[in-house]
């Protein structure tokens, strides 16, 4: 009987054994460009994300450490005093304290509002006309800059404006509420705005999520009898986990770092109330020119997110 | 934002100095500033072509808004891009030369030869020129002339009993007309030095010692902070005001609403473009009752400076000494409704217009004062002082200790 012993992979002999490699001529090149031919589709991204990215933040970090740069043409290592200054300051304490609520009740609010909407733009009782056209008017505030929400809602909310008006002519008022300007309220009414604002990325995307799940679930859960908010806690919400988690923890980031609607709107204050950690480190680079503090409260907000990007990237990795 | 903060501060790094380069003949240089986009279209640049003639050095203009402005300049000077020529308020000068990002321009003058005295005003940092004013705008206090002939007030308020008066009157007149309007935006806190500190400076008072250090606690400034506090508490001061910003002054005086504020004479033809029913005057900041001596009025600038990483600062001394020539300093005077920067210059829409003739005739009279200029991070110290203001007039502190509040806080600065 004979056999053949196939050879198990190239480079093998036909007995199996390791056979020293030997290199054809004139296929050396074509192999080395073959092996680098990914590195160099991918060498656009990675060098940008170098220039725009990793040397920016390296920069800021070396900053960080160092007593005045910029202003001080020969500044110094000074270790963590930067950070220390930053840690240790009530404007800090406030910025966390302000950001920490206008960040969590956007995000909330966001949540809940842009599934509401999204639900009620998925359900089947509504002509696909009127659906379409609610979706327009839904996902307005979406498609104005932020200066042009701020430059809105200054108006709206003006003492003299048309918020006031309303309220005044219905008698739920006395029209002279300082919607931004009151130490009390400027918070809830920034908050309100950049909920406004925010929603219909909420609302789009959880309608996109909606419109995938499949049909048979809602069927096979209304088989066995189980309400409609049964369905919505048990199918629903299930089904959109997913993007209920990637949309929070993205939205948590962006909120976070909220700069140009709170500078164009009340500008951290009245007082110190709507003080964010954006502006606290913008007044400290281009108000006081102390780059290097500013640098040390930048890489403290860069720290908090990337805990919230780790969690993200390890939830995505996750589904995948 | 720590990529932000970051790349807008390595930004300069790879774009070399200040540009200047040969062209044709002459030279080319870069000019930054926010005028254009205030004066009337092609104006601006119809001077430089001007200047081009007689030069053969090409200007370009890098215009912008006044904040945007601000920011490229500071950031520039960070990373020493400033442009060779470059727009200037006397509030960045301390931080521009403390960088050294801009020319000592009493060398230059003295290098070209330059007379100095035609010039009305210099900002010098440690007795060196940084900044030569080009345009000054002064900040006098316009009244609605109906609203306060509604409220049964003939004649303009010149002192602080007066003014306090007449605003009590016109809030009075209900219809959300309110006697006075007092920016306090943290984000511009220039309401400081035009709508508060005008009060000091109208009576003679300064804020500063005489070798420059803060003296907040002084009479002068105690006595101006009480009166605002008191027409604050007597309810005649417009609503809004935390978070105010220049132009809402400007909208609600423009829309009837306001008897009295304080502001630049520059906003003269926008309230008139806006509103041309509005029937206002323009007159000195009232001072105390008492008060019998120059009266101060604040001012700001269109200032003009020279990059010192500038690779030749003789044609960027050319065109400085153009714009501060009698006749180019005139026609911008003129186009910008400011007073001139050349004392030799008078502007033309004073011989045509009432109310710029009594601004002009004012602008001989007064003193225009701004203590703010050539200060150390001006406008940290101007949103530091509208904070403890604040909080002052939230309930939250007294007068005293928002003075001495304020007073620490420069003082850490200084």
């Amino acid at each position: 009987m004979t056999s053949t012993v196939a050879s198990a992979r190239p480079g093998t002999g036909s007995d199996g054994v390791l056979a020293p490699y030997v290199r054809r001529p004139g296929r050396g090149g074509a192999a080395l460009r073959a092996r680098l031919t990914p590195y160099a589709y991918v060498s656009p991204t990675v060098v940008l994300m170098i220039v725009l990215i990793l040397i920016p933040v390296v920069t800021v970090i070396y900053y960080s450490v160092m007593d005045n740069v910029i202003v001080n043409k020969h500044p110094a290592f000074v270790r963590f005093d930067n950070y220390t200054e930053v840690l240790t300051s009530p404007e800090f304490r406030t910025a966390i304290k302000n950001t920490s609520f206008f960040t969590g009740a956007s995000v909330v609010a966001h949540l809940v509002i842009g599934l509401s909407f999204a639900m009620l733009l998925n359900t089947e009782l509504l002509g696909p006309g009127v659906k379409a056209l609610f979706r327009a008017i839904y996902v307005l505030p979406w498609l104005f800059t932020v200066a042009i929400i701020a430059v809105v809602w200054r108006l709206l909310l003006n003492p003299n404006g048309i918020v006031n008006y309303l309220l005044s002519s219905t008698g739920l008022s006395d029209g002279d509420i300082e919607w931004l300007s009151d130490p009390g309220k400027a918070l809830f009414a920034v908050t309100f705005i950049n909920i406004w604002a925010g929603y219909p990325f909420f609302m789009m995307s959880l309608l996109a999520g909606l419109q995938g799940i499949p049909g048979d679930l809602y069927e096979a859960a209304m088989v066995d009898g189980a309400s409609g908010l049964r369905r919505f806690v048990h199918v629903t919400l299930p089904q959109l986990k997913p993007i209920i988690v990637a949309m929070v923890v993205l939205d948590i980031l962006w909120t976070t770092q909220q700069f140009a609607l709170i500078w164009m709107t009340t500008g951290g204050g009245p007082l110190d109330r709507t003080e964010m950690l954006s502006t606290y480190t913008y007044k400290w680079a281009f108000s006081r020119y102390e780059y290097s503090i500013a640098s040390a409260s930048a890489v403290v907000i860069l720290l908090l997110s990337l805990v919230l990007a780790v969690f993200y990237v390890r939830h995505q990795k996750a589904r995948d | 934002m720590t990529a932000a903060v970051g790349a807008l501060l390595l930004g300069g790094f790879w774009s070399g100095g200040p540009a200047l380069v040969e062209a044709g003949g002459g030279g080319s240089l870069e000019f930054q500033q926010w005028w254009e986009p205030e004066l009337p279209d092609g104006e601006l640049r119809a001077l430089m072509d001007q200047f081009q003639e007689q030069s053969g050095i090409d200007v370009e203009l890098l215009s912008g808004p006044y904040a945007s402005t601000k920011e490229q300049v500071i950031a520039g000077a960070a990373t020493g891009t400033i442009p060779c020529v470059v727009g200037l308020d006397g509030a960045w000068i301390n931080e521009l030369a403390g960088f050294g990002a801009i020319a000592d321009l009493s060398a230059i003058m003295g290098d070209a030869g330059y007379d100095d005295s035609q010039l009305v005003s210099q900002v010098q940092v440690d007795g060196a020129t940084y900044m030569i004013p080009v345009v000054n705008f002064i900040y006098p206090m316009f009244t609605n002339d109906d609203l306060l002939e509604q409220a049964g007030v003939s004649d303009v308020p010149s002192t602080r009993s007066e003014f306090a008066d007449a605003a009590a009157a016109v809030t009075e007149l209900g219809e959300n007309s309110s006697g006075w309007i007092l920016p306090l935006s943290l984000e511009t806190p220039n309401g400081v030095q035009n709508d508060v500190m005008a009060w000091v400076w109208a009576s003679g008072g300064l804020m500063l010692t005489d070798d420059g250090q803060p003296d907040l606690t002084n009479d002068s400034v105690r006595s101006a902070i009480e009166y605002i506090q008191g027409l604050w508490d007597a309810g005649v001061i417009a609503p809004g005001s935390f978070t105010m910003k220049e132009q809402d002054k400007v909208e609600e005086f423009t829309n009837g609403r306001v008897g009295m504020m304080i502001d630049s004479l520059a906003h003269i033809n926008l309230i008139r473009e806006n509103n041309p029913d509005l029937t206002f005057s323009i007159s000195a900041v009232p001072a105390e009752d008492d008060y019998t001596g120059e009266r101060g009025i604040p001012y700001a600038s269109w200032g003009i400076g020279i990059s010192e990483n500038c690779d030749n600062k003789e044609d960027a001394w050319q065109l400085v000494e153009f714009l501060m020539s009698a006749d180019v300093n005139t026609t911008l005077s003129s186009l910008s409704f400011g007073f001139p920067g050349n004392t030799e210059s008078v502007p033309d829409f004073v011989e045509g217009d009432e109310l710029f003739q009594a601004a002009f005739d004012m602008y001989q009279e007064v003193n225009p004062t701004n203590e703010f200029v050539g200060l150390p991070v001006a406008e940290e110290l101007m949103r530091a002082f509208g904070e403890e203001l604040q909080s002052l007039l939230n309930g939250d502190q007294s007068v005293d200790e928002m003075l001495e509040g304020a007073q620490e806080r420069w003082m850490e600065e200084f």
